[in-house]
């Protein structure tokens, strides 16, 4: 039965897996041709399982920055993890225990979340182990590949696999605004003020970690407001 | 190029990780029990759909060499998506697309 959890990790961990290649490839490629040596490279893929947060990294890295504007552009960066954090903290079994959730909290991506959110069931800890396992082995290894071959893929290749996470994303967000016009209106909500946030003059400054942390808090607040769900609700879909 | 120091790199990349790891072990550790509240939880229900919606647009468009690719990308992941089929199907469609455009504007061009 947990080792059945395990495996429907792994499976469900593949997809993501597969898009984490290409992007940690030019990650790898990105990193050296910038100065950082491959170990170093392969180091932050493993430690940090990000990738916005890891493109600013190398950039201060070799910039010579220091820690405390690498910490504060981590923290920018990276703190939508403490919102999606929050909703895997909700759907974890009740009893499962601190150390196995302090392990779950050590691979919560972009990705990850959005894949463990769409499960049906509550999420065990064979589960996300298995969910976390792929994709974590492709994001280091890609990084690898990328760090010691140059150029592996030709460009339009990778270039062509770059929109493949977003690919996921929208597989994730379209079936269920389908169902639930409340879903429809909060993504439709985000996309518009996400754009706003991206082409209008004066909010462009604003770096894209926080402006997606101010479009999440602010769009799902007033959809909670104006549109709340009951837990059975939550349950049924 | 000038080379950087190995303490110094070894220092940085701690700080990036444990950075990165408190702010995903913070929430985990403290909110042990379901929280009842109805705002909160459905707060916490829109959640997934705002983040990935503000995350996806208009970053998809810009995601390879230009807009036109990138944008049948887009279209073949949302009809795709909107068909019902899943995300490995709907990834790698919205991957081809952007293939097939770049390649026939590369041949249109050349």
């Amino acid at each position: 039965m947990r080792y059945e959890e395990f495996k429907e990790g792994i499976r469900d961990g593949i997809p993501i897996c597969l898009g984490y290649i290409s992007v940690s490839v030019a990650f790898g490629m990105t990193a050296v041709l910038s100065g950082i040596p491959v170990w170093a490279a392969v180091l932050i893929s493993l430690t940090n399982v990000t990738s916005a947060g890891q493109f600013a990294g190398i950039n201060l890295l070799v910039a010579q920055g220091t820690y405390l504007e690498l910490a504060l552009t981590t923290l920018i960066i990276n703190i939508r993890y403490f919102l999606m954090s929050l909703s895997v903290s909700q759907k974890v079994e009740e009893n499962m225990g601190m150390g196995k959730r302090l392990a779950t909290a050590f691979g919560i991506t972009d990705e990850i979340f959005a894949v463990s959110m769409q499960r049906k069931k509550r999420l065990s800890a064979p589960y996300m182990a298995g969910l976390i396992l792929t994709p974590v082995l492709g994001w280091t290894g890609g990084t690898l590949i990328g760090a010691t071959a140059t150029s592996l893929m030709p460009p339009i290749l990778s270039a062509s696999l770059g929109i493949a996470l977003y690919g996921m994303f929208i597989a994730i967000i379209i079936p269920p605004a389908r169902i639930h016009r409340s879903v429809l209106y909060a993504v439709l909500l985000a996309v518009a003020a996400s754009c706003c946030f991206y082409y209008l003059p004066g909010l462009k400054k604003l770096s894209g970690g926080w402006s997606i942390i101010i479009i999440t808090v602010a769009v799902s607040a007033l959809m909670a407001w104006k549109f709340p769900v009951s837990p059975e609700d939550e349950e049924d879909e | 190029m000038e080379q950087i120091r190995i303490g110094y790199l070894l220092g940085g990349i701690a700080v990036m990780a444990a950075v990165t790891y408190i702010i995903r072990m913070l929430p985990m550790a403290i909110f042990r029990k379901k929280i009842d509240n109805v705002f909160i939880q459905s707060f916490l229900y829109y959640v997934p759909y705002t983040v990935l919606g503000a995350m996806t647009f208009p970053a998809i468009f810009y995601s390879t060499q230009s807009v036109p690719p990138a944008a049948a990308g887009c279209a073949a992941a949302v009809v795709l998506a909107y068909r019902g089929k899943g995300l490995l199907i709907v990834a790698v469609g919205a991957a081809a697309a952007v293939f097939a455009v770049q390649l026939l504007m590369n041949i249109i061009i050349v």
